[in-house]
Parts: C-alpha cells; structure tokens; sequence
C-alpha cells in the first residue's frame, strides 16, 4: 500500500489518505468475500451438486440475482428481540462475531507491498482474534432465553477450543519451518525454500507439512462450524442453535460473519502452506510493484480452492455427534501434530 | 404434560360444572408449558420439548426429553396434535367414498393406504377383483413404497446432517410420482382403488416409461449406498445407535422394516394370503441381525431394490383382460366382520371394518404401523444423547398422519 501512494508520502494527508484507504479496503473485502464465496459456493456449487432447482432460476442467467434477493429479504425483516433475552447482550452478539472475522483480515498480505498490517506476529495475531468469534456465541446463545439456542452455544463453546489447539499446533510447524510468525515473512521464506537442491523459484510449506495441512483444514472446518463439525447449529437437531432467535440484520450479520471467516480461512491456510500471493515469479516483478497486481489475482485462485475443499465436504458429510467430535480432536489431531511438529524441528535442526 | 390444577384455582371453580373445570385444566396445562419452556432446571435435569414445531420431526409430533447435560433421562412422544378422527368420520362416509379419505393416513404411500381398506370391503361382498386390476394393484402399491421409503432414504441423511441425499431422493422420487400421476391422474392422492377393481386402466405408452423410472430408482439406491451406507460418519452415528432387540421389537408390536432389522423374518406380503399378487413374484424378505439404526436403513435400502425388481416383474407378466368386476351401482355391504392387513411401507397396516348392512361401514378401526414403530421411543431413547434422539426417531420411520389418523 505504501509503495502505491510513494509520491504523496510527504504529505500530511498522507496518513490519513493510508489509514482511509486501509479502513475501505477492510470494509469492502469482507462482504465482497463473504458474499463471493455465497455466490459462487453456497449457491451456485450447492445447486449443482444438489440437482437444487431454486438457486438457478432468480434473474435469469444462473440465477446470479439470488445473493442480492436474499440480502434484500434479510434486512427489509424485523428485528426480533424475545421478551425473555437480554436485550444488550442479544444485540450485540451478531457484531462481535463479525468484528472478530474483520479483524482476521488486518495481517493477510496479498502482494509484497499489500497488508493492511504487517506484524510481526501475524499468525499470532490471526488465531488469537479469531478465537474472539466464540464470545460472540456465547453471549446470543446465553441471551436468547432459549434452550436450543444455550445447548448450540455450549456445544459450539466446547468445539472451538477443542479445535483451537488443532489450528495453533499445526500453525507452528510452518512457524518451525519460516521461523517467522510474520504472515508476509512466510510468504518470503516460501519463495526462497527447497527441498533436495531442487530450486524451482520456491516451493510451498505443504510439501513438508502435508499432515498439518490436513490436520489446519479440518480444524479450519471445525472453526467454520461447517458440516461435518455444525453440531453448534445443527439445523436438524438444535434449530439452528445460537442462531434460532435471530432475525433480519442480525441474522445476516452471522451469516456475513460466517462467510467472511471462511473467506479469511482459506486466505491464511492458502498463505501458510500455499505460498500465498506468490508463484514462481522473476524476481523482478517483485522488485517493479508488478507483483502487487497479480498477487491478489493468485491469491484469490488459491482461496477460492481452499474454499472449494471446504465446501465440498460441507455438502457430502453428515455431521459428527459432540463426543466423537471430542475424540477426534483430543485423541487423533492433537497427537498427529504434536509428531509433525518434533519431526519438523528434527530436520530443521539436521538441514 | 398432564393436567396440573394448583389448589388455588381448584377451590374457586364450581366443581358441578364441567365445562368450567375443563377449561381450567386446560389453562393450567398451557401455563405448565410455558413453564417448561421457560425454566432452565438444572437439579433433576432440563425439560427440552422438541416440537411440535420442530425440523426433526416433520410433522407436529412433540417429544418431551429430560436431558442431564446431553445425556436423555427420558423421552416421552406426545401425538394427538395431527388428529383427523378418520376412524369416526368413516362412520358417515359411503364405501366408494372412504378411500378418498384414507389415502391421507400415511400421506406419501397413499395408493398404499387405499388396499387394505377396499380388500376388506371386496371380502365383505364376496367380490374378486379381476386380475389385471389385481396386478395393476400390486404395482401401484409398490411404487407408493418407493415412493415412500426413497424419501426416507434421503431423509435420514438430512436429520443426521447432510442435506445432499435429500434433494437427490427428491429428485429422483419425483419421476415415480409423476408415473403414478399418469396412471392415476393424482399426484399425491390418486384414489384410484376401487371396489371390484380400479377407476382406469393404465394410459398409453406407461409400460415403457415406468420401465425407464425403475432404472433411475436402481440408480438412486445405489448413490445413496454410496454417499450414506458407506460413509464412515454415518456408520459411526448409525451403528450401536437405537438397539432393539427382536423380544422387545414384538412386545412393542413393531412391524415391517422396523421388526426386519431386529432380525424378525415377517413380512405380510409373504406370509399371509392376499390376493394381490406378490405370491407370484419372484423376490427376497431382507432382515438384519443388528437392530440397531444402521439396520433399520439398510434394510429398506435392500426393500427399495427389492421393490424395483417386483415393478420389472409385474410389467413384464401384467395379463390383459377387464380391471372391473361386476359391482352394483350403488354399493351396499352386507352385515359381518372382516380385518384384512397389508405390508405397507411404515409396517403393518390394517382395517377391521363392521358393516351393518348399509352404505357405510359401521365401525372402521384402523391399526397404522407408525403408531406402534413411536410407541417404542421411550424405552429406545434412554440413556442415549440429544443427537442421537433424532438418529432414532428418523430412522425409525414415521409418518405424522400415520400416527394421529
């Protein structure tokens, strides 16, 4: 961002041209992406795999007037706050969840020169504000006055943090590997890794770290409350669990929420263990800004795989039931990684 | 929830009057749900209530669990919210006329629910449909079951989670509803069946077409072998989930897919004499020895297929000849007793119906299988966890009409 706006850098607006700039690009990539990925996932994927009828129809071609139909409906609906709820606690739910998932967005680079933040604790930074989402459960779960809704908070409470640990153990073995937390740093330390001498211009970590690539995606799902891991909402079962007494905005700020974290999701997984915005390029695009054009485009192919991975199992799956959930987490994904992560700094140590 | 009358509003009511006493009962069985809904007690565990409006139960049957955490204290069904009082309106209905309301019992294998009822009104007259109309109605009864129980192949993957195979049973269920729709000229509701026969014979060109339906079904049932009975999940939330035993099975009079997954070799179509024409047909009663949810879905995924091949067989061995009998015009039955009972898709489904002599029935009591498949849920669900409440209830199979008639 900064190399962009170079020529007015002495400039007192410059600050806040950036700041401006950084803010709107926050605003509009969350719905975008969340909304992208409803479009292109939730709708269109779904009704093809599905032989779903509905979603094909509104508007015309492909029935592209769907999402902006459905957006419409959300917010022209009532707001509907049970007598029984605690009020503040209930409308302030849906924003803490969407807060958390914006703020996964700040540490995400999509070029050399393009992160809104670039810390040096990036990876860090991203689990720990991610994991803020689960506050957000609890508290519509617990304001509700509903029983569905208490059992799907609970439940979800209970599977975030199961998950969390999945999620960081397998983060640290790329962070072994780069030996940076800095998400930009990773992306550099993948353009200059290789493995047995062979230097193809970088090598993604997820030639060294296929098991916790797996082991992030499903943990990734987990966080998702995506099937097969949606017990927290469990439509079937708990009514839509948290969710059951929303309506309207809120509702929809959920759904943004959970769309948007997906969408931010797929972005570290695609940054961490596929290289992120970079491709085996000319060092030269990279040192002429030109990489800062293609880099979104490149990162985007790789989010929107990552997001079709995620998708597709939500539309296979049936979901687990809450102990085998458990046990998965505590008695497979835990110990798995713990191993990749010693074998991980074994080598590191070797070579 | 039974009538809880606090001793307050006991004494100011006049105890002479009914009508009174009856309404207070009622106002204080609804303040005892909303209490139920509104405590969250934690000493003796929660009350949850799932339903009557509830997605698991696709109709308006409501399932009072007392959870301790997850875990299932008890879990009591409590039916009546769907009741229609069939067995009563009957009573004022004409023969030809009960059929139409009969075909709404079980609501999904309609044509199914029309057989038993006129066999029993053919054996009162002594009438013997043709057997064109006999074939014609093995036939329709067998593509009312795939009708029925393709929905619950699907369904069960969506009260478990995965919304796929529902849309595929949908999808390929349709072609077999338009097939009946063909023939019948109803949808869902054909009344079709009449007394001595059927109202039509089959259109043009119908043979041909089921011919081509029957493949897609084979096609389905295979898909979903593919995408649930061979899932690892859903083994893992099927297997050991809802065991019944074989005893148990029979002392909760458990009939038709339900009693074949406890292991229990019976099935009507079968065993007992009928003059439809399933005796002639060459196919196979499946059982599974495990009991448990996963079996209860693997036999009716084997009974669809089994189904299919009965459909082949029927088209290629339908006879030609009148679908009427010689029937008056206007039907009176003679007076006497006759219960004839049928292998529907849900179980056991039958009629015993008193006529005394004139255009309507009597007394009509219908036995409808889901009744009995329920009646088992508080002894199967204890113990078990919320999730696997609905494992139970899905795969024990009912029917809201069916239950409440």
């Amino acid at each position: 961002m900064s190399t962009i706006l170079h020529p007015i850098m002495g400039f007192v607006l410059a600050y806040w041209q950036q700041q401006v700039i950084k803010l709107a690009a926050i605003l509009v990539a969350i719905p975008v992406g969340g909304l992208l990925l409803g479009y292109v996932f939730l709708m269109k994927m779904m009704a093809h795999m599905q032989s779903r009828l509905g979603p094909m129809e509104p508007g015309g071609f492909h029935g592209w007037f769907q999402n902006i139909g459905d957006a419409v409906k959300f917010i022209q609906k009532e707001d509907i706050i049970p007598a029984q709820a605690d009020k503040w606690v209930f409308s302030l739910a849906p924003y803490v969840v969407v807060m958390s998932t914006f703020l996964l967005y700040l540490v995400i680079p999509v070029g050399p020169d393009l992160v809104v933040s670039n810390l040096s604790v990036g990876v860090f930074y991203a689990l720990a504000v991610g994991s803020i989402g689960v506050l957000g459960v609890l508290m519509a779960g617990w304001s509700s006055a509903n029983k569905y809704s208490l059992m799907g908070s609970l439940r979800a409470a209970g599977q975030l943090i199961a998950y969390e640990l999945p999620l960081v153990l397998a983060v640290i073995g790329v962070v072994i590997q780069s030996g940076t937390m800095s998400m930009q740093g990773i992306v550099t330390a993948q353009q200059k890794f290789h493995i047995f001498g062979l230097n193809l211009g970088g090598m993604p970590f997820i030639v060294t770290q296929f098991p916790l690539f797996i082991i992030f995606m499903i943990a990734a799902q987990a966080e998702l409350t995506q099937p097969p891991f949606d017990m927290p909402v469990a439509e079937s079962e708990l009514v839509t669990g948290y969710m059951t007494e929303y309506s309207g905005f809120r509702f929809l700020s959920f759904f943004l929420g959970e769309m948007g974290s997906a969408f931010a999701l797929s972005a570290i997984a695609a940054t961490l263990f596929l290289g992120g915005w970079y491709l085996p390029m000319p060092q030269s695009w990279i040192n002429n800004n030109f990489a800062d054009y293609i880099g979104p485009v490149i990162l985007l192919t790789k989010v929107m795989f990552m997001a079709f991975l995620i998708f597709w199992i939500r539309f296979t799956y049936p979901r687990f039931r809450e102990d085998q959930l458990q046990a998965i987490a505590w008695k497979y994904l835990i110990p798995i990684s713990l191993l990749w992560i010693m074998v991980t700094a074994i080598l590191k140590v070797a070579f | 929830m039974t009538s809880i009358l606090s001793p307050t509003t006991t004494a100011a009511l006049n105890p002479a009057n009914p009508t009174e006493l009856r309404q207070a009962a009622y106002i204080a069985q609804q303040a005892a749900d909303v209490r139920v809904n509104v405590e969250l007690e934690t000493d003796s565990g929660m009350t949850i209530n799932l339903g009557p409006q509830h997605p698991a139960t696709h109709g308006t049957l409501r399932i009072i669990a007392r959870l301790d955490g997850e875990q299932v204290i008890s879990c009591e069904p409590s039916m009546g919210y769907m009741h229609r009082g069939y067995e009563k309106l009957t009573e004022v209905r004409t023969y030809p006329q009960i059929t139409t309301l009969v075909n709404r019992i079980d609501w999904l294998s309609s044509f199914a629910n029309e057989v038993p009822f006129i066999l029993a009104a053919e054996q009162l007259m002594g009438i013997e449909a043709p057997p064109r109309a006999q074939w014609l109605r093995t036939l329709l009864f067998e593509m009312a079951r795939i009708a029925n129980v393709a929905l619950f192949l699907g369904d069960m993957g969506v009260q478990l989670g995965a919304v796929t195979p529902v849309f595929y049973a949908f999808r390929d269920r349709e072609h077999v509803l338009n097939q009946i729709e063909s023939a019948t000229g109803g949808r869902f509701h054909p009344n079709y069946d009449r007394i001595g026969g059927l109202k039509e014979d089959l259109p043009k060109g119908w043979i041909a077409e089921t011919r081509t339906v029957i493949e897609k079904v084979v096609n389905f049932c295979n898909q979903m072998d593919d995408l649930l009975v061979g899932n690892e999940i859903f083994g893992a939330r099927c297997r050991g989930v809802g065991v019944i035993p074989a005893e148990r099975a029979l002392d909760y009079g458990l009939s038709g897919a339900n009693a074949r997954a406890s292991g229990i070799d019976w099935d009507l179509r079968r065993d007992s004499e009928s003059p439809l024409v399933w005796n002639k047909l060459d196919w196979k009663v499946w059982t599974h020895p495990d009991g448990d949810s996963f079996a209860r879905y693997w036999v009716r995924l084997q009974e669809v297929r089994e189904s299919c091949k009965m459909i082949t067989q029927l088209l290629d061995g339908l006879p030609a000849g009148p679908i009427m009998a010689k029937v008056p015009r206007i039907i009176k039955v003679p007076a006497g007793e006759a219960w004839v009972s049928t292998e529907n898709p849900l179980g056991e489904m039958g009629y015993y119906v008193v006529s005394q002599g004139g255009l309507g029935p009597f007394r009509v009591k219908i036995r409808s299988a889901s009744f009995n498949n329920i009646s088992i849920v508080p002894w199967v669900t204890k113990g078990v966890f919320v999730p696997d409440i609905i494992t139970i209830l899905a795969s024990l199979y009912f029917i809201l009409g069916d239950i409440d008639r």
